[in-house]
């Protein structure tokens, strides 16, 4: 008697183990497709690209399916190249003034929006949303129609606001001239975001705040930075974030509005280097350090975003 | 009161002229598409034009390739949206409604490698790629645009199951449904805008997306309108400015629309949490 209920027991104990355990197990049968699917198509790629980093690997060896190991000497000659630490360089100081001038005019467009009368603030956001929804592609070309020599509207609107003689004014001579019209692109597109997310923002700030800041007899600025500030900060934080990510990591807009004939060493940006070097030149075992260098960088300057929104995913 | 009224004025100003100079790329696409050549090519712009012709738009259409280039587009982009949310839709719920072992570690994963730039990875993708003879072929695109798309989507897609209470499902459990029948009456219905909303966005970075695209697909019958649309200068021997202007109007129409549809719903996924939309 006593012998079969502690069997009852026993068996009920384990069929509910069982159940927990196979209630424990739903989520990883969940997730599962998606690991796989990325594990094949990312993490592969990913390993490959670390073996490849050490192997002389070009169009011969593509064909042959087979790369010769060198050790590290393609890291070695990448970073004895006077233009790979040239184009970080120039990599560098882009990223910052493209952040910079995203997150300062998106700042001045958010405090703006909250001046401005009902109609006028429907406006201008409904202007940002049509500029946010323009593909990069599509916004090159306009872009490059914009700024053509012979007729386009950039030059004829310069001189007539008498800015200065751009009559047939070549905007692709010069490195400084052709990166800043991709600065210019850049920006342009990346502010409808900015400015948008941070006004969702600003209306959290209480009114009450502003004005009772304001009756002290606080100035604009210091109520900008002393009240308005420091509840935008955790949003300025990621925003930044975000866009050091994509300012560095940029392609497209360079690539197209620059264009393959004008493209050179003396206008490489970091994405377009290894485009150039790995890919043009088939060259995949020196593109491939080029890559991981880049990916290592990247990823170290991800930290604090990736922080931040796992914190958040990880609380709900 | 009449110093606020005029300030108020002053912002109101600054604010139009924002909106004209921020605007003014977007109107100068299509007011160019329709333009005649004249007009377009007169060293002094017409701003809007009294007669306006559609002939742009059928030389970028009957420009070789248009068709088949969109029907690559949308080709790529159903297939990839239609598995990135399936697949997605599964690991979302997970994330969403499962607290386990090495959850963190997945959220860290669905973040940072939508932050890894495009650009870093074109060698590693291309090489594996062709080593599996999918260079030129849609599906060795599909691949690539899903590395992209599925962690997107199973992020975006959580927050949209979160934003469920927990009473509703519970409430049908205790009316007697099993967690799977729970799921799909409850649940699911309620999760549809957020799975409409999310494919959209999905659907708009697929059709957008250049990179992979130039460098997978060399065939100019495999190509995709963003494609397309970059070698669209490169095809004709003088510059057809008008035809460029319409090709581009053509390309961002879709991705316009849709995009006005979800913005609203989708623009909170990247800063979640720290912004309460």
């Amino acid at each position: 008697m006593a012998v079969a209920a502690e069997t009852t027991k026993w068996s009920r104990r384990r069929r509910l183990t069982w159940a927990r355990a196979g209630r424990a197990s739903v989520p990883y049968w969940l997730i599962l497709p998606v690991v796989a699917a990325l594990t094949a198509i990312l993490g592969y790629p990913i390993y490959s690209l670390v073996r490849l980093s050490l192997e002389h690997y070009t169009l011969f060896e593509l064909i042959q399916h087979h790369g010769q190991y060198i050790g590290l000497k393609n890291f070695s000659s990448v970073l004895h190249d006077q233009v790979f630490w040239h184009t970080l360089l120039r990599t560098v100081i882009f990223t910052v003034v493209n952040v910079g001038a995203t997150i300062v005019g998106g700042t001045l467009i958010a405090l703006l929006l909250v001046r401005v009368s009902g109609w006028v603030r429907i406006l201008v956001t409904s202007g940002l949303v049509l500029v946010w929804a323009m593909p990069q592609v599509v916004a090159v070309q306009v872009w490059y129609w914009m700024t053509n020599f012979q007729n386009g509207v950039v030059n004829y609107v310069l001189t007539e606001l008498h800015i200065g003689n751009y009559f047939e004014h070549d905007w692709y001579q010069t490195t400084f001239s052709q990166l800043g019209l991709v600065t210019a692109l850049i920006v342009w597109g990346a502010l409808p975001f900015v400015a948008i997310t941070l006004y969702a923002a600003l209306s959290q700030v209480p009114g009450e705040l502003v004005e009772a800041a304001e009756i002290d007899g606080a100035r604009p600025w210091r109520v900008f930075l002393d009240v308005t500030l420091p509840i935008l900060r955790p949003v300025l934080l990621i925003l930044t974030s975000l866009s050091i990510l994509w300012d560095f990591g940029v392609f497209t807009q360079p690539y197209l509005l620059i264009g393959q004939a004008h493209i050179n060493p003396s206008n490489y940006l970091m994405g377009i280097y290894l485009f150039e070097e790995g890919y043009l030149k088939t060259d995949y075992g020196r593109g491939a350090a080029i890559s991981l260098l880049m990916l290592v960088m990247v990823a170290a300057m991800s930290v604090v975003y990736v922080r931040k929104m796992v914190k958040i995913g990880d609380v709900d | 009161m009449s110093s606020r009224v005029l300030r108020r004025g002053g912002w109101n100003t600054v604010g139009i002229v924002l909106f004209a100079v921020m605007v003014f790329p977007v109107f100068w696409m299509i007011s160019t598409a329709f333009k005649p050549d004249d007009q377009i090519n007169s060293l002094t712009p017409t701003w809007f034009s009294t007669s306006p012709t559609l002939h742009h738009f059928a030389d970028a259409i009957h420009t070789p390739f248009f068709w088949t280039d969109v029907k690559n587009s949308v080709i790529i982009v159903l297939i990839t949206v239609a598995i990135a949310m399936t697949l997605a839709f599964l690991a979302a719920v997970a994330l969403a409604k499962y607290r386990f072992t090495g959850r963190k570690l997945f959220i860290v994963l669905m973040i940072g490698i939508q932050m890894l730039p495009g650009a870093g990875l074109i060698i590693p993708l291309y090489v594996v790629l062709a080593r599996y003879h999918q260079v030129d072929k849609l599906s060795g695109v599909i691949l690539t645009y899903l590395t992209f798309a599925l962690p997107f989507s199973v992020w975006t897609l959580r927050g949209f199951i979160i934003g469920i209470p927990k009473e509703l499902e519970e409430a049908a459990m205790v009316d007697g449904s099993t967690r799977l029948g729970a799921f799909v009456r409850i649940l699911l219905p309620l999760v549809a805008p957020g799975l409409v909303a999310t494919s959209v966005f999905a659907f708009i970075t697929s059709w957008n997306e250049y990179i992979f695209a130039r460098i997978l697909l060399n065939d100019q019958g495999k190509q995709t309108v963003t494609v397309w649309l970059s070698y669209f200068l490169g095809t004709s021997r003088h510059q057809d400015w008008g035809a460029l202007m319409a090709g581009s109007t053509l390309t961002a129409i879709p991705v316009v629309i849709f995009f006005l549809l979800v913005q609203r719903r989708i623009m909170f996924g990247l800063t979640a949490g720290a912004v309460k939309g």
